[in-house]
């Protein structure tokens, strides 16, 4: 515990120093979602229809871009070497570095949601659900990609490589996401998906954050 | 009790390529074991795989008749390993950085108080003390050397693998961190450590690496 903590608080004071990657994720996805209505014209009804999937689309491919810096950095200083032959478990400092990531990456996307849900004329009632799906969807967005960002921490430009390794993975999450704000605006119950969403999240927790550690391991062989 | 580090018949392959085959050493307490060769003879991996990084392709690495590969958590704990970079964080200072290697080897036992006289300790054996709210980005690259190497004492281990440890140091330095090795030998710690150009260390064991064109 004191070393998920110690791990944690370092990548967040690295994060808040150098304030790169969050600050990044958030202005892609404000820019993307502003740049939706110019495309689409100013149609309020046709913005509040599309308004789910844009928003679940653009966080996502918002999370994408930060998953490279991840692990390279701990890889190429060798802070990662280090960790795996601490006497801690490396799968513990693995899960302080996906909580890390999320905090900085996943918890503003959910923060600006609401306001750019306003932006796109996203019906009221839908946004309490939107920010659940929101809550549930990022969490497991950084766990899975820190599976493909563990894959190609070896790999040169591995930017493109972990889009395409990661993002057919986003697919359930952003079905479920989609398809609970949907369920609100067309009245019907989003508990189903959200369950899902929360399924798929608990799930990913263990089994990403394993596959992880163990891919991190042999890319340090 | 005299604790025994021995290599049996090791073997190295990276990539497809033999790097070194056959190799065996033995050393116990105090001792301190030299791996000297050209460059690409080995001796980083060996290191890392002393480690545990790696797992040697033929023969085993060996802590008191018990293969490291299956005690793997005790063997953690019982190593320091420095590789070739620094593990420096630019955006921490020196003093963060020193404190998370700590707490990355601490076993949840140590009391607060002892970690912090560890830590100062550290920080003055390697003189960077005057240095310790400096952020790491400001760090000379023998002084982010220095601050790596501090992370030797603030932790107890009792084997260390040092990969060329005084690349970039300076000559004071470099007194400095013989001195701490010698140190740590005198209080029945090993020290497996590879070295171009010429030691003051006693006790020590060299283990020549050859290139391995002649390996097949």
């Amino acid at each position: 515990m004191k070393v998920f903590l110690a791990l944690l608080v370092r990548d967040l004071r690295v994060a808040v120093r150098q304030s790169s990657d969050g600050v990044m994720v958030l202005s892609f996805y404000i820019i993307a979602i502003v740049l939706f209505p110019l495309g689409l014209g100013p149609n309020p009804q046709t913005l509040a229809s599309l308004a789910p999937g844009l928003l679940c689309v653009a966080a996502l491919l918002a999370a994408i871009l930060s998953l490279e810096g991840l692990f390279r950095s701990d890889f190429e200083d060798g802070s990662l070497e280090l960790m795996a032959v601490s006497p801690n478990d490396l799968a513990i400092q693995v899960f302080a570095k996906i909580t890390a990531h999320w905090i900085t990456t996943g918890l503003p996307l959910i923060l600006v949601t609401p306001f750019l849900a306003f932006l796109l004329n996203l019906p009221i009632q839908a946004l309490l659900t939107l920010m659940l799906a929101m809550a549930l969807a990022t969490p497991s967005l950084s766990l899975i990609g820190a599976v493909g960002a563990s894959l190609t921490v070896g790999a040169r430009r591995s930017s493109v490589l972990i889009s395409v390794l990661v993002l057919p993975l986003y697919i359930p999450v952003l079905i479920f996401a989609v398809s609970a704000i949907d369920a609100v605006l067309l009245t019907y119950s989003p508990k189903p998906h959200l369950m899902l969403l929360g399924a798929i999240f608990a799930a990913a927790m263990p089994l990403c954050t394993i596959t992880t550690t163990v891919a991190l391991r042999q890319a340090l062989e | 009790m005299t604790d025994y580090f021995q290599a049996r018949n090791v073997s190295c392959n990276r990539g497809g390529r033999c790097i070194f085959k056959g190799l065996s050493f033995s050393i116990q307490n105090g001792d301190a074991l030299i791996l000297r060769g050209p460059n690409g003879s080995g001796k980083s991996s060996l290191l890392r795989m002393m480690a545990g990084l790696t797992t040697p392709v033929a023969g085993e690495l060996v802590w008191n008749k018990k293969s490291i590969a299956q005690e793997t958590f005790f063997h953690r704990n019982r190593i320091h390993y420095l590789g070739h970079f620094n593990a420096v964080k630019p955006a921490l200072t020196v003093g963060e950085n020193l404190a998370i290697w700590q707490k990355l080897r601490s076993n949840g036992l140590s009391v607060r108080q002892e970690e912090k006289k560890a830590l100062e300790r550290a920080l003055i054996a390697f003189d960077i003390l005057h240095l310790a709210d400096l952020p790491a980005r400001l760090l000379s690259s023998g002084e982010s050397r220095r601050l790596a190497l501090a992370r030797l004492l603030v932790n107890d281990a009792l084997l260390w693998l040092l990969d060329e440890p005084a690349n970039g140091l300076d000559d004071s330095s470099r007194c400095a961190l013989e001195e701490i090795v010698s140190q740590h030998q005198m209080a029945g710690g090993m020290v497996v450590i590879s070295l171009h150009g010429p030691t003051k260390l006693k006790n020590t064991h060299t283990l020549n690496l050859t290139s391995n064109a002649n390996l097949k």
